[in-house]
């Protein structure tokens, strides 16, 4: 189904998938308080369970380890919050950086990738926890999570890792890992809004920050979100489909002539970060809006604020080339057909203000 | 009356018990689904999101929901923030207010039969170094304004007291705690999530600071609830939970489009429908407690009736055993006090701190009446709790020996 719109901004939220849907409105309209010790309670609280597994299948997890929380901010904030010394990559998201704040920086390199010896020289000496993103919602660049946990095993460290934007794109193995908290998030993979989940690796220390019923196991109280987490678990089960997205990827950068941040390394298959040359991301993100194509100029949620990318900013681009970037981000319900009114958008505009016949190719060898 | 019949044939089959535990949670009225399934579907998009339409429609939702439920408690929409349920919403407005005012003032004043989450923020912040006065309830459950007024100190940061019991659903006096908090200069936060929707609450009228309030108490959806936060004058929070900065800072998170437009919906029909809908389940209330009591001896109702929402009954059943009472009514899904706690096997600590006694308090059920209670199903539940309270009684010792006249108190049992 061609859409009369194209949606290629997965990375701020993905559109629910249809059998998620059907899950949810099935745990909605049978209702029940999981708490409850009656059968609508009971059945309820089997729903949860189901979603429990579901999720924890998703990234190598035991069910008992899946802590539901109202989204990955929540799960992010749950983990570093409060916590004595914090060792934070320079491109963390938000519900991180602003959760930590007197946390230390592990810095990037120009591909966005944490700089592993700088962290090695901060773990010496004192304990921490380390919280570095499985892959950036920015630029999609995968940072070394292996090396990362075997650094902070051996100085004795606990590593956080926030897989909001990995998960159901890449495999996530906690144990296989090693990753002591994982922060997970719906909407990021077909699920709905509203819910999201920190997995508590079993025998990792855990105080909780939000107290009253004592539900999940004492780790996170308030009645639990029933067909949120229900969705959850339905769009875990699904987000693996096999569908070669990066194959649609591939196509997007391989006819635009603007710089991709983080080619070199390795990348969510659904993730293009991509300047045009002298052409601000908000300009570039209303007339492809016009054009009918949503994009973005970064991370959604800064609540309008238009500014400059920090994840770029951390790999050392410069500012002015920064304010051109913008974020493509394909997802489940991406066809061939989105990525062509995509090109088709990106190379109007970019002739447009260029004014120029030269072709774009040859402009940006110039 | 028409949707309410076609809705109550969606939500229960022939197969399903009778649901009376309305205050444990309330089933989603299909009206509200309906306004929530576009937001889940082609309405898809992130309302934070800025630089495409799927956002901004996502955002009109969201702020029209706002509205709706600012309506609801006559607020202005600007003064409402969503969260995650009304359990978030006490923990952000207690700890909030007293972690930003801390340097000034480290005192807080609640009562003894809040909710679990309500107290048990405050038994943390004691931890760090707060003053907490649990005001104790009278025999009706509701507050003695005077033992209020005294408790209230210069250093007194919060009052936060409850406007609807969720065990025993009696309404506190929030008009009179109001006053007395802006007499006393001490921020008043409220936990309205029993009340919302069920009675009529106005902020300004009521002087109340911060307000809870829960989704799906008031036939929405779970996950979502609203923290009414006063701006004239200001009251401020250190927030919760910190990342992208929405909520104007309070909460950040990503929205939640449908929850939020399944909250405000919700909020809608209830503020619509509030009249008559209580006038119904006053008369169902009654049409429940003369049947009860014209068939069974031996049963008091817990909390005070007149100063209480008409969907909640709390009766103590004397001589029978609670949790084989439960057992019993497979019929009908009541609880034996709130959902939270309803594992426990302890008698629960609203009623102990009424006065009631442990062996009645054990014999209590909650029962919850809502919109899709019927006539025939309040009759059905009673004919189900007489003939098995009488069974119970049958079986039993002590109904025997009271029945002969002797005073159970009386005798002292011998040690096991």
């Amino acid at each position: 189904m061609a859409a009369a719109y194209t949606y290629l901004d997965h990375n701020a939220t993905s559109p629910m998938r249809p059998v998620v849907l059907d899950a949810m409105v099935e745990a909605l309209k049978a209702g029940g308080n999981p708490s409850s010790v009656h059968r609508p309670g009971r059945a309820a609280r089997a729903r949860i369970d189901r979603a429990r597994k579901q999720v924890a299948a998703l990234v190598g997890a035991l069910p008992g380890e899946v802590v539901f929380t109202s989204g990955g901010t929540e799960a992010n904030n749950l983990a570093v919050r409060g916590q004595s010394r914090v060792l934070v990559s320079a491109i963390e998201h938000e519900s991180v950086l602003k959760a930590a704040p007197d946390a230390e920086r592990i810095p990037v390199d120009a591909n966005g990738v944490i700089d592993l010896s700088a962290l090695e020289r901060m773990l010496a000496g004192r304990p921490a926890l380390v919280s570095v993103m499985f892959a950036n919602n920015e630029t999609g660049v995968i940072q070394p999570i292996a090396e990362v946990v075997r650094l902070a095993r051996d100085a004795g460290a606990l590593v956080h890792c926030d897989a909001v934007q990995a998960a159901g794109k890449i495999p996530v193995d906690l144990h296989g890992l090693g990753i002591d908290y994982l922060s997970l998030s719906a909407h990021k993979l077909g699920g709905p809004t509203g819910v999201g989940a920190l997995v508590v690796r079993d025998g990792a220390p855990f105080a909780t920050d939000r107290v009253g019923g004592g539900q999940e196991s004492y780790r996170r109280a308030g009645t639990e979100n029933v067909a949120g987490i229900v969705g959850f678990g339905a769009a875990a089960e699904v987000s693996c489909d096999g569908r070669d997205v990066a194959a649609l990827r591939d196509r997007i950068e391989g006819s635009l002539p603007g710089k991709v941040y983080g080619a070199a390394v390795p990348r969510l298959p659904n993730t293009t970060c991509i300047s045009m040359s002298g052409v601000k991301a908000e300009t570039q993100v209303m007339a492809f809006d016009l054009a009918g194509v949503a994009v973005s100029a970064g991370s959604a949620c800064s609540s309008g604020k238009v500014t400059r990318s920090a994840v770029l900013t951390a790999m050392g681009v410069e500012p002015a080339e920064a304010e051109t970037a913008i974020r493509i981000s394909c997802g489940w319900n991406t066809v061939f057909e989105d990525i062509d009114r995509l090109i088709a958008a990106w190379q109007a505009l970019y002739t447009r203000v260029t004014r120029s016949d030269i072709a774009p190719a040859t402009r940006r060898a110039a | 009356m028409n949707a309410s019949m076609n809705a109550i044939k969606q939500i229960r089959r022939n197969d399903q018990p009778i649901y009376l535990d309305y205050q444990a949670t309330t089933p989603m009225d299909p009206r509200v689904l309906e306004a929530m399934l576009p937001y889940f579907t082609y309405k898809f998009g992130n309302p934070h999101s800025r630089s495409h339409s799927y956002g901004w429609e996502a955002e009109e939702g969201v702020e029209k929901a706002r509205g709706q439920v600012a309506k609801l408690i006559g607020a202005d929409e600007k003064e409402v923030i969503f969260t995650s349920g009304a359990t978030e919403s006490n923990n952000l407005a207690i700890r909030g207010v007293a972690e930003f005012y801390k340097d000034r003032k480290n005192h807080i004043v609640t009562t003894v039969t809040e909710h679990k989450c309500v107290l048990d923020t405050c038994r943390h912040l004691e931890q760090s170094g707060f003053e907490v006065t649990y005001l104790p309830v009278q025999k009706n459950g509701l507050i003695d304004l005077e033992v209020l007024r005294n408790a209230i100190t210069d250093k007194t940061v919060v009052v936060s007291v409850m406007a609807v019991n969720n065990e025993i659903g009696v309404i506190q006096p929030l008009e009179e705690i109001g006053k007395i908090c802006r007499e006393k200069k001490t921020f008043f936060h409220t936990d309205a999530a029993q009340a919302a929707g069920k009675i009529p609450l106005d902020v300004e009228k009521m002087n109340v600071d911060l307000m809870s309030i829960s989704g799906h108490k008031i036939y929405g959806p779970k996950g979502i609830g609203a923290l009414y936060v006063r701006r004239k004058p200001r009251v401020r929070l250190v927030p919760l939970i910190v990342g992208g900065g929405q909520e104007r800072g309070f909460r950040s998170g990503t929205l939640p489009t449908p929850l939020c437009v399944g909250l405000g919906e919700a909020a809608e029909i209830c503020m619509k429908e509030m009249d008559g809908e209580a006038k119904r389940l006053k008369k169902l209330q009654e049409r429940m407690l003369k049947g009860l009591q014209d068939k069974l001896t031996e049963i008091v109702v817990n909390g005070d009736l007149e100063h209480r929402i008409p969907g909640n009954l709390n009766i103590s059943f004397a001589y029978v055993e609670g949790e084989s009472l439960m057992m019993g009514i497979k019929g009908l899904s009541v609880s034996s006090g709130s959902a939270c706690t309803s594992a426990s096997l302890e008698p629960s600590y609203v009623l102990r701190a009424l006065g009631v006694e442990e062996e009645m308090a054990h014999t209590s059920l909650r029962i919850g009446l809502g919109r899709f209670t019927t006539e025939q199903e309040v009759d059905t539940a009673v004919d189900e709790l007489v003939r098995h309270v009488n069974k119970l009684r049958a079986m039993s010792p002590l109904w025997e020996m009271a029945q002969e006249g002797i005073d159970l108190k009386s005798i002292e049992w011998a040690a096991h």
